[in-house]
Parts: structure tokens; sequence; C-alpha cells
């Protein structure tokens, strides 16, 4: 199990600048900067009995604030760690990572339970909902956990329920839903918290071709709004949406490079 | 996370699996019951000791044989007391106004198809005056009777119950004490529940001489009862029968004495105070069955760890802390084990009630056992709901979100 005392302990910059101060007073010192995300050297490795796994070997990503970013590669290459550690749901061996303004590579485990809870949204290839939760209480959960009232909570989810066009099936559960349906719970529920990122982890995965574009085009939709994106997939046609691709091999980026996005009318 | 948020939670996940909850609870449920039903008992006989304790005049005192040493090994109580001592006490002191000699034994008493087994008391005639006794039907014997060695018997109100049909009179009636044949002068009026399940009604009184020479051949006496003229001659009746017994029983000086002499309250309070440390004796293995309740809970808690490892992971990516997770777990064990308390206290009312009901026996359930098992049975889902919260605040979101 990864705790935040292992990489404080592996290398000189990633002591903690500002020791134990909480995450809500470090959020109002944060600087207004277009880049979002800034990772520098970003390691990790994992040991596995004598074999030292290298699954991210010194990466140095910069994404901009309403970029439409595709992260590429194919299954081993270590895209889905660079997605955890995007996602804070990890912390790295080594490298520096900060999240709009956040130096998050040094946080303990509930400061990066807050930054995802405010400044990543989620949306999962196999949606991840709460079975027994209706739409609305799904939408309302990352809200319960910053602590906001009832009443309040209940209009941001139905109002991020309106934005992916569910404003109707606010009191259906996950089994009623078709699955383009829980997808748009899943984001309305990543979109929630009005996160810096929203962090996509093959979306369509499980969706057939027909829902897969409706939901890319919600994506396209959003970035349209202002929304940061960050995708991860393997699909070529997928990561056409996005406007720049970054290719992932061996715990590497292996090509970086901005393309003009698909647009929703040519991809019928 | 708001609290009332993670309570609503929790009841939600009882809810959805409404047999593992309750097959979880049944160990609290049971558990509490137990514990406060056991207490009720020995509470309801305290207080029924405490009750006799209040009905009985205290001018009275009680001699008992005592513990004689005899060589070897064995150490019998042996019964050292005579009728002889009965009358020499009462001649030869100044404070005491009447004395009533007791042998007590069993035996099977039949009338009829109808036998049972229950207590028969050899006594004097003064017997009932002296212990307050009053008749519902018939009349004592009296002293010629019972000097006469009589085969004449007074019934406790629940051995005539139990033994004469309804259409007999028991007055008149002809009954078999150990074969032998006695008849029925009266019964007595009934006076209800002695210490736990036994009755003080469930007796059978007879002449003294009768049941020493013809039932039980045996010319000894099990106790007196001693009725003082005043209260406050209490401590010079004690000297005064101590000095006669020893003499009586021809004790040298060096010689401890062998047989005791007590106030009836003191051997009340005895009486209470074991019944006081029955009392905990039962708590204490009824609360071992609550202890295996809480175990209970652990491992079902730590089950549906397992099971909802998605759950907490989908929790943790958006952003619940390891104290939310922890909370959200523990709030589960504890209203588990709170709702199988309050269900146990329950259940305990209605058991204290029934066995009051169907057995006659005294309940009283006393509000600091309820407090204190309930608080018991709460304290119980801190302990063993906080290993499984805490296993679940500690899963890694990443494993969590891939677990199936």
């Amino acid at each position: 199990m990864q705790t935040g005392n292992e990489t404080g302990q592996s290398g000189s910059e990633l002591v903690r600048p500002e020791g134990i101060i909480p995450y809500s007073s470090r959020l109002s010192v944060a600087p207004a900067n277009d880049t979002i995300i800034q990772a520098r050297g970003l390691e990790k490795f994992y040991q596995m009995a004598r074999l030292q796994v290298r699954a991210l070997d010194g990466v140095d990503l910069d994404v901009g604030r309403n970029e439409f970013v595709a992260i590429m590669g194919p299954s081993g290459s270590g895209k889905s760690t660079l997605m955890n550690l995007l996602g804070c749901l990890d912390t790295p061996t080594g490298g520096t990572y900060s999240l709009n303004g956040i130096e998050v590579s040094g946080l303990y485990d509930d400061e990066l339970a807050a930054v995802r809870n405010r400044e990543i949204g989620f949306v999962f290839q196999t949606f991840n909902l709460l079975a027994r939760a209706t739409s609305l209480h799904n939408v309302e959960l990352p809200l319960v956990y910053s602590g906001v009232g009832a009443r309040k909570r209940h209009q941001k989810a139905m109002a991020a329920l309106d934005k992916v066009g569910l404003g109707d099936r606010a009191d259906h559960r996950p089994n009623e839903l078709s699955g383009g349906e829980r997808q748009r719970v899943a984001v309305a529920r990543a979109l929630v918290n009005d996160p810096a990122i929203v962090l996509a982890d093959e979306p369509t995965g499980n969706l057939d071709s027909k829902t897969s574009y409706e939901i890319m085009q919600l994506f396209v939709d959003l970035h349209a709004n202002g929304q940061t994106i960050i995708l991860v997939t393997h699909e070529d046609d997928i990561a056409a949406y996005s406007h720049r691709v970054v290719r992932v091999l061996d715990g590497k980026i292996v090509s970086d490079k901005r393309q003009v996005p698909l647009t929703a009318t040519a991809a019928v | 996370m708001l609290f009332l948020e993670i309570i609503r939670v929790a009841l939600g996940s009882l809810r959805s699996n409404p047999m593992r909850s309750g097959l979880t609870m049944l160990g609290v449920i049971i558990g509490v019951a137990a514990v406060i039903t056991m207490v009720a008992l020995g509470t309801g006989a305290q207080s029924a000791v405490e009750e006799r304790i209040q009905s009985l005049g205290s001018d009275l005192l009680t001699v008992r044989g005592g513990f004689t040493m005899s060589f070897g090994p064995a150490r019998s109580r042996s019964q050292t007391l005579t009728t002889d001592d009965a009358t020499a006490i009462l001649e030869g002191t100044t404070s005491v106004t009447a004395v009533v000699p007791e042998y007590e034994g069993n035996a099977q008493i039949e009338m009829g198809n109808n036998n049972l087994n229950t207590e028969v008391l050899g006594t004097w005639a003064n017997w009932a005056e002296v212990n307050n006794w009053e008749l519902e039907a018939g009349r004592f014997f009296n002293q010629v009777e019972a000097e006469g060695r009589r085969r004449v018997a007074v019934l406790g109100y629940e051995v005539a119950e139990q033994l004469i049909p309804t259409n007999v009179d028991p007055v008149g009636a002809n009954v078999r004490i150990r074969g032998i044949s006695f008849e029925v002068l009266g019964v007595l009026a009934a006076k209800g529940a002695g210490f736990g399940p036994t009755s003080q009604d469930e007796i059978v009184v007879i002449p003294l001489s009768t049941a020493q020479w013809r039932v039980f051949g045996n010319d000894r006496l099990s106790s007196m009862t001693v009725r003082m003229a005043d209260e406050s001659m209490m401590n010079m009746a004690m000297a005064e029968i101590e000095v006669i017994l020893r003499r009586q029983h021809r004790l040298r000086p060096d010689q401890d004495n062998d047989f005791f002499i007590a106030s009836q309250s003191q051997f009340m309070d005895l009486m209470a105070e074991s019944s006081q440390t029955f009392t905990l004796l039962l708590a204490g293995i009824a609360s071992v069955s609550l202890i295996v309740g809480g175990i209970g809970i652990m491992n079902i808690m730590l089950v549906s760890v397992t099971e909802r490892t998605r759950e907490i992971g989908i929790r943790k990516a958006i952003g619940a802390t390891r104290g939310s997770i922890q909370q959200q777990f523990l709030i589960e064990a504890i209203v588990l084990s709170c709702v199988g308390g309050g269900l146990g206290v329950a259940l305990a009312v209605f058991a204290s009630n029934a066995m009051s009901e169907q057995l006659g026996w005294t309940m009283v359930i006393p509000t600091d056992a309820v407090i204190l098992s309930f608080g018991f049975a709460a304290l119980i889902g801190v302990v063993f709901g906080f290993y499984p919260a805490m296993r679940a605040s500690r899963l890694d979101p990443i494993e969590s979100l891939r677990f199936e």
C-alpha cells in the first residue's frame, strides 16, 4: 500500500514544502495560472520480488487550462500508472506533480482525498456508480464529502444532471438506466464539484459505437464550455476528438502532438 | 462527511441485506436479553427476601444446629438440637415467651392418583401463631393432637391446590405421607413466592412428635424459632439461650458452640447476600454471550468490507478520506449493536413478564441494568466494529476500483 510517508523519504525534492498545512488554506494561496498540470520527472517504480518494474520512468507533462488531451498507449505502457498519478489516486516514487497550483507529490492520504474531491472529476470505463443509490445521490456524493449542505447539494446535483441531459432520471438507480445513461450520470458526478480537470479512463470502453459517439459529443461540449479534459484511451477514433495526443510507451512519453480535432459533424 | 449522511448510509446498507443484519443482531439481542432477564430474576429474588424480612416479626430469633468436627476427613453437619433443648429454653429463660421447634424433611405425599414431593415440617401447635400464618380453611392442630403423635396435617396452599381434586373439600380429606395416612385439618393461606422458584406455599405441616416418630424416625430438630418478650431483649435472649444450650449439650469451656443463633432478619440478610452473588454470576455468564454476539458483528463487518471493496474504492476516488470511510463502517457496526441492544431490552421485558406470569417468579427489571447492558452492547459495536472499519479505511483506491 502506498502512503505519503514513503514518497516523502525518497528524494529531497519531495520534502513537503509547507509542512502539514491543511489543504483548504493552501487553496487560497494557489496562483492563478494557465497551467493546470505540471509534472516533472515523474517516476513510479514497483518492487516485485527482486525485480524492479519501472512503470513510469521520468515523465514531463504540461497541460494548460481548457485543453482536451488524449493519453494513448498499449496496455503495459504505463498509461494507467500515469493516469493514477495525475488523478492523485497514487503517489509518485520520484519527481514532482503540481495540479492547479497545488504541489501534490508530497501530500498525505487524506490531503490527496481532498484534492481528488475538489480538483478532479473521474469518469471510469465501468461507470463505478453506487448500485444502491439513485442517480441524484450518486451525483451528490462528491458534495457530501466536501461537506456541502443538503439543499445546496440537491441544487448542484440537479444542475449537473440537467447538464448531461438526465434531469428526468434523477430518482432512477443505475440498474434502471442504459449504459450510456449510466456514463452520463458518472459524467455529472465528475462535474458536480467544478473540478480543475475531468479525468476519463476509457469512458467508451463498455459502450456501443452510437452511445460512444454521444458520450464523446458530451465531452466535446464540456470542452467547448471551458472544461479541461484528460482522456485515457487506446482507440484512435476516440482520441481523434481531442486537440492533443500524448503517446506513452515503456513508461516514457514518446510523442506529444497537437491535432485538429474531429468535429461532431465530421463524425457522423 | 456529514454525520447524518453517514447514519443514512449505514441504515441503507443494513436495510439492503435484512436477513444478514437480523442474524448478526441476534447474538446481541440474545446477549442483552439474557443479561437483563438474569438480573431481573436475581433482583426479584432479592426483593422477595426483603419483603419477607419486613413481614417477619423482628422479635423472632432462629436457632440452628451447627457444624461439629468429627475425626477423620468427614465433616458433617449434625443435627444437635433436641426437643429437650426447646423445653429447657422455654423454662430456663426470662426473655423468651415462646419456642417453636421445627423438623424439616422432604417426603412423597399422595392422594388418590395425585402425588408430589414436598417439604414436610414437624412442629408444635403454636407454629402458626408465632409465625403469623393465617388459615385459608379448617384449623391448625392443637396441643393435644401435637403431643399425641396424631396423624393430622395442615397443607400449604400450593400443596392443597395440586394434590386435592377441586371437587373434594380438603378439610377432612385423607392424604398419605410416606405411605402413612393423615387427616387434613386445614389449609394455610397463600403467602406467595419465596426465593426464586421456591414457594412458601409448598409445605405440609404435621405435629413434631408425629414427624419424628412416625415419618422420619429422627428425634433431632432442624431449627427452633424463639419469640422474645420484646425486641430490646435481643442480646439478653441470645446470651440466655447460648448458656442453656451449652449446658444442655455438655460443652466444655474450650469447645465451640455446636449451634448458632441469629435473628430472622440476619438469616434473611444472608440469603439476600447470596442471591446477589448468584445474580452477579448469572449476569456474568450472560454477558459472555453478549461478547460472542460482538464477535459475530465483527465477522459480518469483515465480510461486508470485502464485499464492498469496490464501493469503498469509488468513495475514495471521489474524495472520501480515511476518516469518513472508517466512520461509515464503524457507525454501521454501532447501529447493528444498538438496534440489537434495543430489541434485546424489549425481549427481556417480554420474557420477564412471561416468567412472572407463567411461573409466578418475582421479576424486577432494574433501570440501571437496562442502561448498563444497552451501553455495553453499544460499546461492543465500537470495539468489534473498529477493526473492520480500519481495514476498510486503509484499502488502496486503485486496487479497490479494480476489485470485481
